[in-house]
């Protein structure tokens, strides 16, 4: 049984894109959504307990010193000297934890710890604001890249105008522990961003899936509709926007089958009309054929006028004989019912006997190689010889030259004339149906002398592609070889041998 | 000269060969219908018919049909199918029932006369000098143009025992298709390839002890056919 050569065209799966597709942007839409979120929320946590943190530190501090300075300044006597400031610093720090305590009075001060450095940390602006001022003033520093927080206040007399007594107090608060608790805090919502970003990723692929799947189910449907199965739908689920183009698609996918049937349906009925007709004419034909020899064979007992009409008669009918027939067979190719009655076939032997067959063989010039041997219909191939030979005897003007030869997976044969050539736009249009320059086509029959059907080189070129070659023609061949060449036709058949092709063998 | 039946159901195409073959000296008897022509071919004057034109497109019987049952009436009678279109299935079919040959129409009268005169040709005995064949069971007698397959004769139409005899006249060598066209059918090189592997088929079928596993005549893929050895 002959092999299928027919090529299914598969919807092939596209690569799936990674950069620049659907997916990709939409995880990086959700990424990027998720951390501008994440950030933000964040941002303003972090401000709002650092904050937080701050001011109840800064309050603790404010109210501690001024409970402690109350407590202990009621026992003190002004002005000071430099041992009873020191005191006093320390009795107020005492009461504070750990904090370093400055006093100042005028031009003196004393720490409660003699070792801290303090003239860093109590700025010019604070001690002018607490002169200046009558409550509790703090400033945070940093010191040595240490955060530190500094509340300064004037001593005032208890009775009522609230003098200032030119005493004033500053503790030192380290706000390190504030700040580790903020930074914690800080780490902890850092650490917390990688997951929500995960996630966001694992959420966007999921959505993308969801959105994605249809789409791509999508895609495939189209590519098989474009691929010619115009059977293709997709399934339609829900309500949403996709749902709605997966119905779109569908009933496009419909209307399409319906017209494509409706157009295939006008073309079958036209083949079949040609085929009809062309049959119809077969049966009138034939009996025309049979008595037409009759006539022919008595035209020479006939008066001349009557043997002329029957000889015309003969040659008629012989001639629309042929262009019947040439119907009848491009009719089956359009309506694709010809078979390739395929043998490994002597090629040279086939040219030959086509050249044979109608009396050609002193009237060209033949290189035909032996040994050439392919997979082909012997009588299809003895159409195409016999057109192309015929159209270059009587259209093109001697010498007339065949030549065969093998081409690496190709066998090209070339019938080449010595006439005018052909111009540019009859070389587009000789495969054409009908197509008359002045070059009309002939079906090789055996007299060659008569007209044409006009189908002769179309057919010619549809048995070409039957065995999956081609007919190309060119004008004047440039060069020293082919100078002063006519028109040059060459067929190009594949080189199939027997054991690439199973033969067909009649059924049993 | 030869007594021929057309079998054609339209008038004038069976006038004008009807016409042309009694100019040319054959004796013609004429059926519309296959029904016809199988009665004509019962009747007392059957046996003077040595081939049939049968037309494949008939009314009532097609020609297939009508083309099986003169096989099973005479193994003998040659017969060359008119076919109304040159489609393969139509010819294939046509040959699986049991044809010789097969002419397209519209046909030339010097083409009808050809095929007639070739048909009626391999139906002539013509004996011939190669020894008789005596293989596994299956005897050709060349002299008598008897085969018989173990003890029982083998009735074959001309087309086949011509084929069997050009086959088995040189046992081992391959011959190709298109010279078993020329020597068998007397066709052209452009013969119908066909004809031969359908013919192939069909002796098979009678001679072959297994068709599907064929023995004496053997297929030799891209060049043709073989005559043993076994």
């Amino acid at each position: 049984m002959k092999r299928t050569r027919e090529n299914r065209d598969r919807p092939r799966g596209r690569p799936r894109r990674f950069v620049g597709g659907l997916r990709t942007r939409l995880v990086v839409t959700f990424v990027l959504v998720a951390l501008v979120s994440a950030v933000t929320a964040t941002t303003l946590a972090y401000r709002e307990a650092r904050t937080a943190v701050l001011r109840r530190t800064q309050d603790t501090a404010v109210h501690d010193l001024r409970e402690r300075t109350t407590a202990v300044a009621a026992d003190f006597d002004l002005p000071p000297d430099q041992r009873s400031l020191a005191r006093f610093a320390a009795q107020v720090s005492d009461g504070l934890g750990a904090r370093i305590v400055v006093a100042r009075y005028r031009d003196l001060a004393a720490t409660s710890d003699r070792y801290a450095d303090t003239s860093g940390r109590i700025t010019a602006e604070l001690r002018a604001a607490v002169r200046t001022g009558d409550d509790a003033r703090f400033q945070r520093v940093t010191w040595r890249s240490e955060p530190y927080l500094v509340v300064g206040m004037p001593v005032t007399y208890a009775d009522g105008d609230r003098r200032t007594s030119g005493l004033e107090v500053y503790a030192i608060t380290d706000l390190r522990a504030e700040r580790d608790d903020t930074a914690a805090l800080l780490a902890s919502v850092r650490a917390g961003t990688v997951p929500v970003v995960l996630l966001a990723a694992v959420l966007a692929l999921l959505a993308a899936g969801t959105v994605l799947r249809p789409v791509r189910k999508l895609g495939r449907a189209t590519r098989a509709l474009a691929g010619g199965h115009l059977g293709s739908r997709v399934a339609v689920r829900g309500h949403d926007e996709l749902a709605d183009l997966a119905r779109t698609f569908n009933e496009t996918a419909d209307a399409l089958q319906a017209s494509d049937a409706e157009l295939r349906e006008q073309e079958a009925k036209a083949r079949r009309f040609v085929a009809d007709v062309s049959h119809e004419l077969r049966t009138p034909l034939a009996a025309m054929t049979m008595v037409a020899t009759v006539l022919e064979e008595d035209a020479d007992q006939l008066p001349p006028d009557a043997a002329r009409a029957a000889r015309t008669v003969g040659a008629e009918t012989a001639r629309l004989a042929r262009l019947v027939e040439d119907l009848m067979e491009i009719s089956r190719f359009d309506a694709k019912a010809v078979r390739l009655n395929a043998a490994e076939t002597d090629l040279a032997g086939t040219v030959r006997a086509s050249l044979a067959l109608r009396g050609w063989t002193d009237r060209v010039e033949a290189h035909l190689p032996e040994g050439l041997r392919a997979v082909v219909d012997r009588r299809r191939i003895d159409v195409i010889v016999a057109n192309l030979v015929g159209n270059a005897l009587r259209h093109g003007a001697p010498p007339v030259v065949v030549t065969l030869a093998a081409d690496g997976a190709w066998v090209t044969l070339e019938v080449a004339d010595h006439g005018p050539g052909l111009p540019p736009e009859a070389r587009e249009r000789v495969f054409d149906r009908f197509y008359k320059a002045d070059a009309a086509r002939t079906r090789g029959a055996a007299d060659a002398g008569g007209q044409g059907s006009g189908l002769g080189t179309a057919i010619a070129l549809e048995n070409a592609r039957l065995h999956g070659g081609t007919i190309d023609v060119a004008g004047a061949a440039e060069g020293a070889e082919g100078a002063g060449r006519g028109a040059v036709f060459t067929l190009r058949l594949p080189l199939r041998r027997a054991d690439e092709e199973d033969e067909g063998e009649a059924a049993e | 000269m030869a007594h021929v039946l057309l079998i054609e159901d339209d008038v004038s195409v069976r006038d004008g060969m009807e016409l042309v073959l009694r100019r040319h000296g054959y004796g013609v008897d004429t059926a519309a219908t296959g029904e016809e022509a199988l009665a004509l071919l019962a009747g007392e004057h059957g046996a003077r018919v040595e081939l049939a034109v049968l037309d494949l497109m008939l009314p009532g019987m097609d020609g297939f049909e009508v083309c099986r049952r003169i096989r099973a009436r005479s193994a003998t009678l040659p017969v060359i199918m008119l076919t109304a279109r040159g489609d393969d299935a139509d010819i294939v079919t046509g040959l699986e029932a049991g044809a010789d040959d097969y002419v397209v129409k519209p046909v030339t009268a010097p083409v009808l006369k050809a095929r007639i005169r070739a048909a009626l040709r391999r139906a002539e005995p013509s004996a011939r000098q190669e020894p008789d064949t005596d293989l596994a069971g299956l005897v050709i007698d060349r002299a008598g143009l008897t085969v018989t397959r173990n003890g029982v004769p083998v009735p074959l139409p001309p087309t086949e025992l011509r084929l069997l005899l050009e086959l088995s006249a040189s046992p081992g060598r391959v011959l190709s298709r298109e010279q078993l066209l020329e020597s068998v059918w007397d066709h052209g090189f452009l013969g119908d390839s066909r004809l031969v592997d359908a013919a192939v088929g069909r002796l098979r079928a009678k001679i072959e002890h297994v068709p599907s596993k064929p023995r004496f005549i053997q297929t030799v893929r891209g060049f043709g056919y073989r005559f043993g050895p076994l």
